[in-house]
């Protein structure tokens, strides 16, 4: 009885330290010190919440640049249900979405012929706000088409948007596609 | 691979192993009960605890009060975990107004919490209000880990003492392990992460308006899109150092919320390995000889480091399936290439593939990646890692007392080779010691195949199976591993969250933490009644080579020869399909 009665006793108060004031502390540190990380790092246009800048958007129309695939239920990008296909390797329906993916896009741009793969890949998070240098630079040609701009224009844009592995080391390279799309579109004006 | 790859490989490994002595000493004053740097500013509220809950620190307990501490504990916390997901709808805290959690669901996510194994049959953002993810989930991420620790603790005093029944305060060492270690890293841990971009508030989800609108399955127009938030940081920070690995959202740390950028992620992979390795340390300081620790460290490592090549070298070559469409993955400097399915692209290939090695082997359970689109062999080293018991790295104590227990095994059986009774550390090794370790090293094997195979034979169990050929059997083959080894993670396509799962994954996360356990400390109890013995010509030593290779061998052929037949099912089939593709 002495067990039961102590775990009692230990479980409240641990749950007061670790469950209330553990996180607590850490969002006052954190809403004070890290205020625009905490709270998602939203981006704004003329103070307007306009998204993310972690979080990907969908994007199909031929003048914006498209990210990963997503395979959020019941619309891609669904930011309040986060996951990827879990399509198992050999599963038939990974082919598919990414034929589907690859006849999208030489649609617009018959000449394409090297896709790069995560243009026609679902993200683990469904999410995903960036895509590749690579898979930006095939869609190069039809963003300019679409927008009636020069090609060199949107290639400048791109390469302003890179960013680079974290201190020149971590992780991958890659596009941030809707801060990129932001820019084309206020570079239109 | 690319020269980016070791170098990102080396740097992880090198911060990691700088860290295992420091830290592993560090955690040998506190449950040796030595004043540490922190004692000023926390020894009283260690005191405080103790009075409130009137725990007599100086007693001691024999180990069926140890184990019966522990038990009573972790019973009393299912409840309170299950209780607080059923009355969420009408408790605060609860912004997006979510309903109680289902009575097999909540049920479910109270035994995986407090086993340490973090399964979850929900998707946390849609499920589980603020107040559930920080009463009841953050505070078993801490005290199932402090839990964990504290087992080993008692294991390894079994060494270091001789002819008594006592093998130390399972609430001081469950308390001390809490507030020394487990909660400190974690706030330095968590306000780091915050500077990352993990999200870290109270407000409710925010929607913002889509720059294109898009249009859902059916054909709604969605012009919106909602973000879900909350207070994350905190929760992810423990779920790592922990060996926990619940996501706060259901993509877990592949959420760009929960794991932002590669800075985020090497510290949260480093986080994964972080403390088990170091406990290597604490064990081979606390029995008096640190090469012994170092020898543990030395086997795990081993394993790790091959079983990461192989899955390096599986996850870059890419889907054949693809290639034919003339989809280029190809690695360059433009893009990471490889098999992309189910990997973020700020990870790559890279860091998607050392995240799965480490959270497998770690008994974490955490992912940066869906492991159910894997390759067919990067899906199998993150399976079989599991199913060796969780005992290369491991979670946070209980990676390290199943590693004892398969040292126990190793000399002993060196010891029927060359005649001679084994003893590890000093204790002779009897056939009551091999029982139990053969209970604990049988068991797992026993809940995962039986699980398996009686899921498959049954409706409910075949119904929620999302891939088709071999790959759907290997989604339960890997759910049970998971479940029986405490790991958390899955082929997660399999859709869980129903009551057959829900019920039967639940039991075998018990029976894989607690009937484990029991064993475990059976074997303290004893060891620590044995009387130490010098060491002889005829002692087999155990900080050798010789004897890191032997005990890799143990754990290698214990783990092959079990699970090899359910493996040539799944994975390897699929593997001989998928070059024929």
């Amino acid at each position: 009885m002495t067990d039961l009665r102590i775990s009692i006793i230990l479980l409240g108060t641990m749950t007061l330290l670790t469950g209330f004031i553990y996180p607590v502390v850490v969002t006052i540190i954190a809403q004070n010190f890290f205020p625009h990380q905490a709270n998602g790092r939203i981006l704004t246009v003329d103070s307007k919440a306009v998204g993310s800048e972690l979080i990907g958007q969908p994007f199909s129309r031929p003048e914006y640049f498209w990210g990963r695939l997503s395979a959020t239920a019941p619309f891609p990008y669904n930011a309040a249900a986060s996951g990827g296909s879990n399509f198992g390797p050999l599963n038939p329906d990974l082919v598919k979405n990414a034929q589907e993916r690859v006849d999208l896009l030489k649609k617009h741009d018959a000449e394409l012929t090297k896709i790069p793969v995560d243009l026609v890949t679902a993200s683990a998070s469904g999410l995903d706000s960036q895509i590749s240098l690579a898979a930006a630079e095939v869609q190069i040609r039809r963003v300019a088409a679409a927008r009636k701009i020069s090609e060199d224009k949107v290639r400048a844009l791109v390469r302003q948007h890179l960013i680079g592995r974290q201190f020149g080391l971590l992780g991958e390279s890659g596009v941030n596609v809707l801060q990129l799309n932001l820019a084309l579109d206020q570079s239109g004006k | 691979m690319t020269i980016n790859t070791f170098l990102q490989i080396a740097l992880f490994s090198a911060i990691l192993l700088a860290f295992v002595k420091p830290l592993g000493l560090f955690m040998a004053n506190v449950y040796m009960g030595r004043p540490t740097l922190l004692n000023r500013l926390i020894r009283p509220v260690e005191l405080w605890f103790y009075r409130i809950a009137g725990i007599d620190s100086k007693s001691e307990m024999t180990w069926l009060q140890y184990a019966s501490s522990l038990l009573t504990f972790s019973f009393v916390s299912i409840i309170a975990v299950y209780g607080i997901q059923r009355l969420q709808s009408l408790l605060p805290l609860n912004p997006e107004s979510l309903d109680a959690v289902s009575p097999d669901s909540s049920f479910n996510t109270a035994i995986s919490f407090v086993t340490n194994t973090n399964w979850q049959g929900y998707s946390g953002e849609s499920t589980m209000s603020y107040l559930t993810q920080m009463l009841a989930l953050t505070v078993q991420n801490f005290m199932s880990a402090a839990a964990g620790m504290a087992a080993l603790v008692a294991l390894i005093r079994a060494f270091v003492r001789q002819e008594t029944t006592l093998l130390g305060n399972f609430w001081v060492d469950l308390v001390r392990g809490t507030i020394y270690i487990l909660l400190p890293l974690s706030l330095v841990l968590a306000i780091i992460l915050v500077s990352q971009g993990v999200v870290q508030t109270f407000s409710p989800y925010r929607e913002i308006a889509l720059l294109e609108p898009t249009t859902t399955s059916d054909g709604k127009s969605i012009t919106t899109q909602k973000i879900a938030t909350g207070p994350a940081a905190s929760q992810v920070a423990i779920k790592q150092l922990g060996t926990n690995g619940g996501g706060f959202f259901n993509a877990n740390s592949a959420h760009p919320f929960e794991n932002p950028t590669p800075l985020s992620n090497l510290l949260q992979v480093l986080s994964i390995l972080l403390i088990p390795a170091a406990l290597c340390l604490t064990f081979g300081e606390m029995v008096g000889d640190r090469r012994q620790g170092w020898a543990l460290l030395t086997a795990m490592s081993i394993v790790f480091f091959i079983m990461l090549g192989i899955s390096l070298y599986a996850e870059n070559q890419g889907n054949p399936g693809l290639a034919k469409l003339g989809v280029d993955q190809a690695v360059s400097d433009l893009q990471s290439g490889g098999n992309m399915e189910g990997k973020e692209t700020r990870f790559g290939i890279t860091n998607s593939v050392l995240w799965s090695v480490a959270t497998a082997s770690a008994s974490n359970g955490s992912v940066n990646s869906m492991h159910d689109s894997y390759t067919p062999i990067g899906g199998l080293v993150a399976m079989w890692l599991i199913q060796l018991d969780e005992v290369i790295f491991g979670g946070v104590g209980s990676g390290l007392y199943g590693m004892i227990v398969f040292a126990i095994a190793t000399v002993f059986m060196a010891g029927l080779m060359v005649g001679r009774t084994p003893e590890y550390l000093g204790k002779k090794i009897g056939a009551f010691e091999m029982k139990m370790a053969s209970l604990v090293i049988m068991l797992p094997c026993v809940v995962v195949l039986l699980g398996t195979a009686i899921s498959l034979l049954l409706t409910q169990g075949r119904e929620p199976i999302s891939n088709p050929g071999p790959h759907g059997f290997s989604q339960v083959l890997y759910a049970f591993s998971s479940a029986a080894n405490n790991n958390g993670s899955a082929f997660a396509g399999l859709g869980a969250n129903t009551p057959f799962y829900n019920g039967i994954l639940g039991l075998s996360m018990f029976i894989g933490r607690f009937w484990m356990l029991l064993p475990v400390l059976a074997i303290a109890g004893s060891l620590a009644e044995k009387k130490k013995i010098p060491n002889s010509n005829g002692t087999l030593p155990t900080h050798t080579p010789l004897f890191v290779v032997l005990l890799i061998a143990v754990v290698v052929i214990v783990g092959a020869l079990s699970f090899f037949p359910a493996l040539a099912l799944g994975p390897i089939v699929e593997h001989i399909l998928w070059n024929k593709n």
